[in-house]
C-alpha cells in the first residue's frame, strides 16, 4: 500500500462493500424486512381494530359471515402473515440483544422462528376453514 | 478478549430515564407483548374454526374482566407500537433526529397512543349501546 495518509483506508474489503454486507455478513435484509412488514401492518392493523370495534357484540354466526367475506378473509390472512413475520424479526433482535448464553439464545430463536410459523399457519388455516365452510 | 467479556447491550438500569430511552424500551416491551396478542388472535380464530361451542368459550374468556384488561393492554400496546413505529420510519428517512423534534414526537406518540386506545374502547362500547 502507499504511504499517503489514511484518508481512503477501509477496514472492509472491496468485495464486502460491493455486496453491501456489514460485519454480520447479511447486509440490510433483516432491517428492510422489518420495515416492509411494518408498513404493511400500518393499514392492516387499523383495518383490524376498526373491524373488531364493529364486531363487538356479534354472535358466532355474525362472526362467521364476517370472516367469510372475501375481502375480510384476504386481509386476515395478510394480517397474520405480516404480523407473525414482523413479530419473529423483532423477537429475534430482542433475544440476540439480551440473551447472552449461546445455548439459551439458540433455543429461544428456534422456538420463536418455528412458533411463529406454527401460529401463522394455524391462524391462516382457521380463516380458510371458517370462510370455506360458511 | 474472551468471547464472554464482549460488551453487549447497554445496562438500562445505570442510565437516568429520559423520554427517548423510556419510549425506546417501551417500544420493545410492547412489541414483545404484541407477540402474545398475535398468538391470542390465532387462538380466537382457531376457536371459531372448531365450532360454536369453543368460540363461545373463547368469547367468555375474552369478555371476563381479566380478558378485557389484557385486551385493553393489547390495544394500548398496538397503538403505542404503531405510533412509535411511524416515528421510527421517520428516522429511517432521516427526519426528526434533533432533540427538539425527538422530544416533541415522543410526547405526540404518548398522547396519540392513549387517545386512540380510549377512542377505540369508547367506540366499541357505544357500538353495543353500553355507553
Amino acid at each position: 500500500m502507499s504511504n499517503t495518509p489514511n484518508r481512503n483506508r477501509q477496514l472492509r474489503s472491496k468485495l464486502g462493500r460491493v455486496r453491501g454486507l456489514g460485519s454480520s455478513h447479511e447486509g440490510v435484509h433483516h432491517w428492510w424486512a422489518q420495515r416492509m412488514s411494518a408498513m404493511a401492518l400500518l393499514p392492516l392493523s387499523l383495518w383490524f381494530i376498526f373491524s373488531l370495534i364493529s364486531l363487538t357484540g356479534s354472535d358466532y354466526v355474525a362472526f362467521q359471515s364476517w370472516v367469510s367475506e372475501f375481502g375480510n378473509s384476504v386481509f386476515l390472512v395478510l394480517f397474520l402473515v405480516s404480523m407473525f413475520h414482523h413479530a419473529q424479526l423483532g423477537l429475534q433482535v430482542v433475544i440476540e440483544d439480551y440473551v447472552h448464553s449461546e445455548l439459551w439464545k439458540m433455543g429461544l430463536l428456534l422456538i420463536v422462528k418455528y412458533g411463529s410459523v406454527l401460529f401463522a399457519a394455524s391462524g391462516i388455516f382457521a380463516v380458510l376453514k371458517i370462510s370455506l365452510a360458511g | 478478549m474472551a468471547e464472554d467479556d464482549r460488551p453487549l447491550s447497554p445496562h438500562l438500569q445505570v442510565y437516568r430515564p429520559q423520554i427517548t430511552s423510556v419510549l425506546s424500551i417501551t417500544h420493545r416491551a410492547t412489541g414483545v407483548f404484541l407477540s402474545l396478542a398475535a398468538v391470542m388472535l390465532t387462538y380466537w380464530l382457531a376457536s371459531a374454526a372448531y365450532g360454536p361451542d369453543s368460540f363461545a368459550r373463547a368469547q367468555a374468556a375474552l369478555e371476563s374482566w381479566f380478558g378485557r384488561l389484557i385486551l385493553f393492554g393489547f390495544t394500548f400496546s398496538l397503538f403505542f407500537h404503531m405510533c412509535n413505529g411511524i416515528r421510527h420510519l421517520g428516522w429511517d428517512l432521516g427526519w426528526g433526529f434533533d432533540l427538539v423534534k425527538l422530544r416533541m414526537t415522543g410526547v405526540l406518540v404518548i398522547i396519540s397512543a392513549f387517545g386512540l386506545t380510549v377512542l377505540s374502547w369508547v367506540m366499541a362500547y357505544s357500538h353495543v349501546g353500553k355507553l
